[in-house]
């Protein structure tokens, strides 16, 4: 009898790659800073589905790969509190958040 | 997950397992493509909910759990904040300038390659498993390892995270009364 979908880790490992790729085409594709920073989370959610994978299948102590998957949950709550606090504040002498617009430091 | 339940528990699983990385691929594509940034947004939300499915199927359920709490409890709304005080959406008109028609086949071309290496690497390699596991990784064993062996970066991260918010005040406050 062969393994359930859900046992075998090469899927959850394609799906990860499928999300980083995903983000990165968000990343490049998006000309909003608030768009950027969606794609960078689903950057973070494919680097936390891998270390989850990895994990469960091959890692000898399978608490370690969890917490540092709340580590990455945590940074990346800061990271968005940080971000947006900037978005919010290039908004408010800009009036406008597209990186376009935001070329001062362009040389 | 346990399935020795009942006859047909294992396919029943099986289909709730692709339901959830169905759901974290369509999340993800609509957080990416979608035109209106709270439909984006909505995506993202779509997304780690898939995630946290597969989570409980990876045995961790209190990750599934954190995952809804933080990303769409947290995350998401803080996000649906910035964008009513912001206009985020995107421009209608499109790429212009230098290399104006190119990015699209230069952003697949990047993707393309990228995830093809990833992917064969993950599939090729051989992975060894474990001859023991040291403990069963459940929420008592998360804590004992979070409180000794992992106690430094735990302490580390709340600085980090006490740093983002006085950071976070600091910047959206510096702003306030010279808006023009």
């Amino acid at each position: 009898m062969t393994l359930p979908l859900f046992e075998r880790p090469a899927i959850y490992l394609i799906l990860a790659v499928a999300l980083l790729v995903i983000g990165i085409f968000g990343f490049l594709r998006r000309r909003t800073l608030i768009g950027m920073l969606i794609a960078g989370e689903i950057l973070f959610m494919a680097a936390s589905l891998n270390v989850m994978a990895l994990n469960r299948f091959f890692a000898p102590e399978p608490a370690s790969g969890q917490i540092f998957v709340l580590l990455i949950m945590g940074l990346a709550a800061g990271e968005v509190a940080i971000g947006l606090s900037i978005i919010i504040a290039v908004y408010r002498n800009y009036r406008s958040i597209r990186t376009r617009d935001l070329t001062e430091l362009k040389g | 997950m346990n399935a020795e339940g009942f006859p047909g528990a294992v396919r029943l699983a099986e289909i709730i397992f692709v339901i959830s990385g169905l759901t974290v691929l369509a999340g993800a594509l609509l957080a990416v493509m979608a035109h209106r940034i709270i439909r984006s947004v909505c995506g993202l939300a779509l997304c780690c909910i898939g995630l946290a499915g597969l989570y409980a199927f990876l045995q961790s359920p209190f990750l599934a759990l954190m995952q809804i709490l933080i990303y769409v409890g947290a995350v998401c709304i803080t996000i649906v904040f910035a964008v009513m005080l912001a206009e985020p959406d995107e421009p209608g008109e499109p790429h212009t300038g230098q290399g104006g028609g190119l990015w699209l086949p230069c952003a697949l071309l990047i993707c393309a390659v990228v995830g093809w290496a990833l992917a064969t690497l993950a599939v090729k390699t051989p992975w060894v498993e474990p001859a023991v596991r040291t403990s069963d990784g459940s929420l008592k064993a998360i804590g004992m390892a979070l409180l000794t062996t992992h106690s430094l970066a735990f302490e580390v991260v709340s600085v980090v995270l006490l740093v983002a918010i006085v950071g976070a005040l600091a910047i959206a406050h510096g702003g306030r009364g010279v808006a023009r």
